[in-house]
């Protein structure tokens, strides 16, 4: 069958997806720990996929994004490099032609997206701070002992969740800690996290959005029913999960990277999943060129350079990073 | 005397052609560069603006070199920059570095005072050797915006936009080198026919205008690159403020004849914005609505974070977005700000002003 690969490298998780032509889904798409190694979680991942593979599979095009897009993109050979806020959206669109509004809340970063008529018409992410995010849940539900998969349960136990003041990570650390030793109960506590994370959101990336329904919450942490609950309280509205949430970025960056290879008819620049065997040697160094002293970044296969980055002046730069 | 003054984009070339002509003797900073920035923030309050920190580098990377005056512009008005020689000069002062701040009030404010200053200076010079050194270093500040302009055209189009930045800075360096008027248009004339034999795409760049406070606009360092980042994402960039144009404006009373695209903007700020708010705050909503009445796929504002006049035009964006069915975008930058989330947003949002204006043409 001829199929089209999404990679999505983030912070947190590393995640594969492979569609059709109609843009469903083939086989179950791979959700991976990124944990600091992007390479080799991009083999792992990849080598795991060509074993699911059947003789007559086909890899007719490959699209990356997420803040590892331009790396995964080189090591691959990708046919489209796009950014998460594109990928997303366009995926979203994709299970909800109607949507308006897209959150998104990853580990490390959230955004929102507002579409009008299948178009994206204004965005934001977070910039300052990443106390609504993912990570900061992790967190907390560690501090908490609790697994962070029962942590969304245990918020819809609550029947009266308190208020924790949320404007920063620390801070709303140390008054959860104040509400644990006023004796609130677990759940009261757990729903109140989730009721500061969103106000969170809702404050600093919400900021002078008009956010109208269809709500569609995508990434890892809409996963979590006591977070999807909060939102459907604060904004009064539905909120769609779509199935595979989780890997939305990676499905978003396979249909753009048909969309790239139907439009142009070209040929996948994609390199097979031989790539999984070959040794890559990444390092970065610092420019003695000018008093700018950019750091570059290198990716070797062998004596062949894929790619180098992160010049001011582009001296160095092998391949385009956008 | 050894006088030294900040960077701010290409300025300091200008700067060097008057003064040297003047007869000063003159040390430059290095180019602004990560050291500057460490510099400047170890000694700055926390929440000083990002031009500020940078002075404050560029000084005392001088100092290091041997330069004991500086020589600094002032302002009036809201904008904290008015400020800016006063606290330097107290920084300065704290940390035992001996150097002399002459001050240039804006001229038209204090007419005598500026006077008073320069004669300071450069002592009883005659007065058509001041005019020569006015005009040649003012065909500097022309063939810079000149090149620039080029610069910003031609990225998007040509095959090969490394090469001719390499064009770019070559001409850059040669115009600083100039020892004359001719020489000036020389160097000029061969970038124009240079760039304009490169073998270009077939697409049309999607445009996109500039606007926010000066020194974010025109210093590269402290906007991360921005027109670079966005030209070679295939955006044609335009800015709304100009050396020579904001040269004319506030140091020559617009006495010369310099137009620049967006000239006539500042008036179309009203009715979003009717009161001066200091620095640059009415331009940038006079601009955006010029830039948008112009058919512009898209406007960015740049701030230094905590910027009070980009804050207060920033709040009546989503009315002009509105109305003019536009899409914008605000960086507030200081060192602290992540190159990955910027090139995120910067992609986002040209692919999202590439739908609106394919929209807008009805292909989709």
């Amino acid at each position: 069958m001829d199929l089209y690969l999404g990679i999505d490298v983030g912070s947190v998780s590393t995640n594969l997806i492979l569609i059709d032509h109609q843009g469903e889904l083939y086989l179950s798409p791979l959700y991976l720990r990124t944990q600091g190694q992007p390479i080799a979680v991009l083999k792992q991942g990849l080598a795991l996929l060509e074993e699911r593979l059947s003789a007559t599979d086909r890899i007719c095009g490959a699209g990356t994004t997420g803040s590892g897009r331009s790396l995964a993109g080189a090591l691959i050979g990708a046919d489209i490099v796009k950014n998460e806020i594109t990928a997303h959206s366009v995926a979203a669109l994709s299970q909800v032609p109607q949507v308006r509004t897209v959150l998104e809340i990853g580990g490390q970063d959230s955004k929102i997206i507002i579409l009008k008529s299948g178009i994206v018409v204004d965005f934001a992410m977070n910039t300052v701070c990443a106390a609504g995010t993912g990570s900061f849940l992790d967190q907390q539900a560690n501090r908490l002992n609790l697994s962070i998969e029962d942590f969304g349960d245990i918020a819809l136990q609550s029947t009266n969740p308190v208020r924790i003041a949320g404007r920063c990570t620390v801070f709303a650390e140390s008054d959860m800690i104040h509400k644990q030793q006023m004796g609130h109960t677990l759940p009261d506590i757990v729903a109140g996290l989730c009721e500061a994370l969103v106000r969170n959101y809702l404050n600093n990336i919400g900021k002078g959005m008009e956010i109208k329904s269809p709500v569609v919450f995508q990434g890892g942490v809409a996963a979590n029913a006591g977070i999807c609950s909060a939102f459907r309280r604060a904004l009064e509205t539905d909120i769609i999960v779509p199935q595979h949430f989780d890997v939305m970025g990676a499905y978003g960056a396979a249909i753009l990277a048909r969309d790239y290879t139907i439009e142009h008819g070209c040929e996948t620049q994609f390199r097979g999943f031989g790539v999984t065997l070959l040794e890559f040697q990444n390092r970065s160094f610092i420019c003695k060129g000018c008093p700018n002293a950019c750091e570059i970044i290198e990716i070797k296969q062998g004596k062949e350079v894929l790619a180098r980055w992160g010049d001011r002046c582009g001296r160095w730069t092998v391949a385009e990073s956008a | 005397m050894k006088i030294t003054y900040p960077h701010m984009g290409n300025v300091c070339i200008v700067i060097k052609a008057l003064l040297t002509d003047l007869g000063l003797e003159l040390v430059l900073p290095p180019p602004t560069s990560r050291r500057t920035v460490e510099l400047g923030v170890r000694y700055s309050h926390e929440f000083a603006c990002f031009p500020f920190k940078l002075n404050l580098g560029n000084y005392l990377e001088a100092y290091e070199l041997g330069a004991d005056t500086i020589l600094m512009a002032g302002g009036v008005g809201p904008c904290r920059f008015g400020y800016y020689a006063q606290v330097q000069q107290q920084i300065l002062e704290d940390l035992g570095v001996k150097m002399e701040m002459v001050v240039l009030e804006p001229p038209d404010v204090s007419f005598h005072e500026v006077k008073d200053k320069i004669h300071y200076l450069i002592g009883d010079l005659p007065w058509w050797q001041v005019f020569k050194a006015v005009r040649f270093a003012w065909s500097k500040a022309r063939a810079i915006d000149t090149i620039e302009e080029k610069l910003l055209y031609f990225r998007p189009r040509v095959k090969e936009p490394i090469k001719l930045e390499g064009y770019f800075r070559e001409t850059l360096k040669e115009i600083d080198e100039a020892a004359d008027r001719r020489e000036v248009e020389r160097v000029v004339n061969s970038f124009l026919k240079k760039s304009e034999i490169m073998p270009q795409l077939s697409v049309k760049p999607l445009k996109v205008g500039l606007v926010g406070e000066i020194f974010t606009l025109l210093e590269p360092f402290a906007n991360y690159d921005m027109e670079r980042r966005l030209g070679l994402l295939g955006v044609e960039v335009t800015r709304s403020v100009w050396l020579s144009a904001w040269i004319n404006e506030h140091l020559c009373r617009g006495l010369l004849r310099v137009r620049t695209e967006c000239s006539d903007d500042k008036k179309l700020a009203a009715p979003y914005l009717n009161s001066f708010v200091g620095g640059h705050g009415v331009e940038t909503v006079g601009c955006t609505v010029g830039f948008a009445q112009r058919n512009y796929d898209g406007v960015i504002q740049l701030a230094p974070l905590t910027c009070m006049p980009e804050i207060v035009a920033h709040s009546v964006f989503p009315a002009v977005s509105e109305d003019y069915q536009i899409p914008l975008l605000t960086f507030y930058l200081d060192e602290l700000s992540g190159e990955a989330g910027l090139q995120t947003r910067l992609e986002a949002f040209v692919d999202l002003i590439s739908a609106y204006s394919r929209k807008k043409e009805g292909v989709l």
